[in-house]
């Protein structure tokens, strides 16, 4: 019996085509559905709690009752795809299942409900979450401290550059460049230009790794440090590594790991062991807290032990038995208005502790597994951008569909929508043509792998036969393609815009 | 072992001869044997939910259940159960950002309805998709103004949150920045007369003590300098206090932690930001527009994209990739769920809360305003003859947090009051806070200062 796919979402429900109306239109002045807690307090008015001349007016807001509020919100849940309908295969986003033990262990309210000023003593629990979970990231980047506090993935990324930037500060060391090779992801480059320092990019050789030759080139005592991302965005592990951290070593640098990628050698090697100096990790990716429709994150940066005390605090330390808050003389300071995303960081470590050392192992064996099958099963459908082994995720190049039938890649991701899925990654890594770029993840079945895959084989079929069918695509979503260069002219970004 | 893994043995093993391995360790043959993990990693074995369950409830068991008086940008209020119910929707909650605007008109349009009542209680015309926290909006507010002014020296009240400042000294280290901070007296920020060379002054409405600064009056001085004017808010108050726009801000950030988000120890939280269509090239983050499908139909759509980093790289306007897109979804809903007159009510029951607690607290021997005469609303500090963090924790005894220590929340910093910080208490209310919860405070507090 041929297998079916559990992680394909064609059936999912769409009873019309029609355009969801905004909030504000619903809304009928004189409704309402809040309901507050009686204080029995003195029944001051406004007039009598402001001084008159800090008065405002009344912000108009939608006036609708709860049973529409929750229909619209509902309905536009139904104009939304995600990891809980159906595959998400987005490189270099890491969309796995989000466990709901994670979510409910969230919702406790002795974690949700406490505030982030309470003292140590009254909130042990949260400092005991914290302090494992330092632990745990630096057990698995091979780091001897942790920072919890970065938002995301780029506020960890700058936090690092700034952490690099205090080491060599402290000892009286002016360096003014960072190394990025050329198939980064954009945020390395932003955040090094708000560390301060200047972007040298080095190229990628013909196998997709970093160019050893040109990378020596650029490598001088002018140089902070390097940024990688390994296995690196085109899934292919930097083999050069341990000659790599030698070389920028050797000047004085310091090696930068881009946790974007951390999935694929979760438990198979350490950063630490590597080479590297500074790790932000994502754990909305590698740790599978659910990414929100685009956040929230969570971006901890792990530092070897000679970085420790430039680390943002106050960090959680273990004393006396308890967890206390500690800062260092030499912190670079605050990166996070509290303490870090915590409810983020308490999924995680509830992830971690269901997978254990060893379950994190078979997490990045998995999704290596899964990206190897995808690999060979399209190996003759795309042009693979690279022919070294691929790790969690794998780049094809559609530049022959576009060169000889038209056929781009945008083209081709939006036909794969109107198949179930959501759509690979495209046009990333920009050292690719025509990029698609698939990471199925470790938590796809094989037979959502071939349903996928078998997907994208017809499509590729089809769009050299009949190139306006990929073209003509999404038909059967929600909305049909989206004029994208009309709403950057005539910008509508709020509803009052349009009047 | 349980896991979320889908594999069957047989399958693992159709897989790898698919790819021609034998095992699934020469899946990584390639990487270099001697930096390979050797003997497991040094995380305890894998637990069911069930146990990992258990063990959560033991720690949580271990942080205190209090009755919230605390504040700083970190408000207990009422999010009630159809926001929470919403917002923790799947399809919000396991989506990423809207790469595929086909597939996520949901999470597209949502933030379209949130930028646009963020734009209302800011009183702006723009608002973006959301940054992590009030922090970050600081932080990515003064980018934004230091490349419009040319100028990049920065007036910041030290009424503005402790920690958004630290915040902001920190990553100044990198972007070169001139920060130059401003004390407070009876919680009114202390303005030199000589603002030549500022370009841009940053200033709490209210501020970090509670108190209303008299910013309209800042305006014609930042015009004199050609400086921009970001206003922090409290968004709760918005709209029963002037709103920010309406006094002149160039940029408009908050916390919008109050609008639907747990107090959760800090974060997730929401960093809201808006500000003029003048700045709009400038603008951070991601910004929702409308457009029409090919097929006529309403659609949006992230746009501008131009300003982000994976297009403009070392260019961009930020590095800002992952936001805090579902803490904006839970805005939208609350603000929905809230109306007009909720939106009022809160700041109205918030207020009340606050001007009753704070009447009954300067009536007890040894407590004294640390503020002077200067009006507060939901938010407040007083001067206790002891140590504050002392009283918090005899406070909590009883069952209430007595609210922040303003020496531990300013790191002990001065210029912020005139007394010493440590034995000033912040003290927040909110519209859950009722008489009997603040007659037990004041009961308690009194208690301990005795």
């Amino acid at each position: 019996m041929a297998r079916v796919a559990g992680g394909r979402a064609q059936s999912a429900p769409l009873l019309g085509r029609a355009s969801e109306p905004t909030i504000f239109e619903i809304s009928e002045s004189g409704r309402s559905c809040f309901q507050l807690r009686s204080q029995d307090l003195p029944e001051w008015e406004l007039d009598e709690l402001i001084p008159a001349e800090h008065r405002g007016e009344a912000v108009p807001l939608a006036e609708v009752s709860e049973r529409d509020l929750v229909a619209h919100f509902t309905r536009l849940s139904h104009r939304q795809f995600a990891v809980d309908l159906g595959a998400y295969p987005l490189g270099s986003c890491t969309m796995k299942y989000n466990p709901k033990l994670c979510d409910s262990v969230a919702a406790m309210p002795r974690f949700a409900g406490i505030h982030p000023s309470t003292p140590a003593s009254l909130s042990q629990g949260w400092l005991e979450v914290m302090v494992t979970l330092e632990e745990w990231l630096c057990e698995v980047t091979g780091m001897a401290a942790a920072t919890l506090q970065p938002a995301a993935g780029a506020a960890g990324e700058l936090t690092g550059l700034l952490l690099m930037r205090a080491y060599h500060e402290a000892r009286g060391d002016q360096r003014r460049r960072i190394i990025i090779p050329d198939s980064a992801h954009g945020t390395n480059p932003a955040s090094v230009s708000l560390s301060g320092y200047e972007v040298t990019t080095v190229p990628s050789d013909e196998r997709g790794c970093v160019d050893m030759e040109a990378l020596r080139a650029v490598l001088d005592t002018d140089v902070a440090g390097i940024m990688l991302t390994n296995p690196n965005t085109l899934g292919l592990f930097e083999e050069d590594i341990v000659d790599i951290a030698a070389a920028v070593h050797e000047v004085g640098g310091l090696l930068y790991y881009d946790g974007a990628n951390l999935n694929a050698i979760l438990g198979v090697v350490r950063p630490g062991d590597m080479g590297f100096d500074v790790v932000h990790m994502n754990l909305h990716k590698t740790f599978a807290t659910p990414h929100g429709g685009g956040g929230p994150g969570a971006g901890p940066v792990a530092v070897s032990s000679r970085l420790t005390e430039f680390l943002p605090g106050p960090r959680p330390v273990r004393r006396d038995g308890g967890v206390a808050w500690e800062g260092s003389p030499s912190s670079i300071g605050r990166v996070h208005g509290w303490h870090g995303n915590a409810l983020v960081l308490l999924r995680a470590l509830t992830y971690m502790a269901v997978h254990g050392g060893d379950g994190l192992r078979r997490v990045a064996e998995r999704a290596v597994l899964n990206a190897s099958w995808i690999r060979q099963r399209l190996s003759g459908t795309f042009a693979l951008a690279s022919d070294r082994p691929c790790m969690h995720e794998v780049v094809f190049s559609a530049a022959a569909l576009r060169r000889e039938h038209g056929v781009k890649a945008l083209d081709l991701a939006k036909r794969v929508l109107e198949e179930g899925f959501h759509a690979p990654t495209m046009y990333f890594p920009l050292i690719v043509e025509e990029a698609l770029m698939i990471e199925p993840t470790e938590t796809e079945s094989l037979a959502t792998l071939e349903a996928l895959a078998d997907a994208l084989e017809r499509i590729a079929k089809e769009a050299a036969i009949d190139p306006s069918q990929s073209a003509a695509a999404p038909r059967t979503t929600p909305v049909t393609r989206v004029d994208e260069a009309m709403a950057a002219r005539k910008l509508i970004a709020t509803f009052d815009a349009l009047d | 072992m349980a896991d979320y893994l889908p594999h069957t043995a047989e399958e693992i093993d159709e897989m790898l001869s698919f790819v021609g391995l034998d095992s699934i360790d020469e899946l990584f043959a390639h990487i270099p044997a001697a930096v390979q993990v050797a003997g497991g990693l040094a995380i305890p074995q894998g637990m069911a939910e069930p146990d990992v369950s258990a063990w959560l409830e033991e720690l949580a068991a271990a942080n205190r259940d209090l009755v919230c008086f605390a504040g700083a940008g970190a408000y207990d209020h009422e999010v009630p159960a159809v926001v929470r119910a919403l917002a923790m929707r799947s399809e919000f909650v396991t989506a990423y950002t809207p790469y595929q605007p086909e597939v996520a008109q949901g999470v597209l349009q949502a933030i379209f309805e949130y930028q646009t009542v963020v734009s209302r209680i800011c009183g702006m015309p723009v608002a973006n998709a959301s940054l992590y926290d009030g922090a970050s909006s600081l932080v990515e507010a003064v980018n934004l103004t230091v490349a419009s002014s040319g100028s990049s020296k920065v007036l910041v009240s030290r009424g503005v949150h402790p920690h958004w400042r630290a915040v902001l000294r920190t990553f100044a280290v990198g972007t070169g920045h001139e920060i130059i901070e401003v004390d407070l007296h009876d919680g009114q920020s202390q303005w030199p007369t000589d603002l030549s060379g500022v370009g841009t002054i940053v200033v709490a409405y209210p501020n970090v003590l509670g108190c209303l600064e008299e910013i309209a009056a800042l305006r014609p001085m930042a015009n004199a300098v050609g400086a921009k004017l970001v206003v922090a808010i409290d968004p709760v108050l918005a709209g029963s206090v002037a709103t920010a726009g309406s006094l002149g801000a160039d940029v408009v950030i908050a916390e919008g932690q109050p609008f639907g988000t747990a107090l959760s120890f800090g974060g997730p939280y929401l960093g809201i930001f808006a500000t003029t269509h003048e700045e709009i090239r400038r603008l951070p983050g991601r910004l929702v527009g409308q457009t029409l499908d090919t097929e006529g139909r309403t659609a949006y759509v992230t746009t501008l994209r131009t300003r982000e980093q994976d297009i403009r790289r070392e260019k961009a306007t930020s590095n800002v990739c992952t936001n805090q897109t579902l803490m904006a979804v839970a805005a939208a809903v609350q603000l929905g769920w809230l109306g007009t007159q909720g939106l009022a009510a809160i700041a109205r029951n918030s207020i009340r809360a606050g001007r009753y607690a704070r009447e009954q607290l300067l009536a007890i021997s040894g407590i004294e305003s640390a503020t002077g005469s200067t009006p507060s609303l939901r938010e407040f500090a007083i001067n206790l003859p002891m140590d504050a963090s002392t009283v918090i924790e005899r406070v909590a005894d009883d069952g209430y947090l007595a609210g922040i220590s303003l020496g531990a929340l300013t790191d002990g910093e001065s210029g912020v009051i005139a007394g010493d910080p440590f034995k000033s208490l912040l003290i927040a209310t909110t519209e859950r806070r009722t008489r009997s919860q603040i007659d037990g405070l004041v009961a308690s507090i009194a208690k301990a200062v005795a």
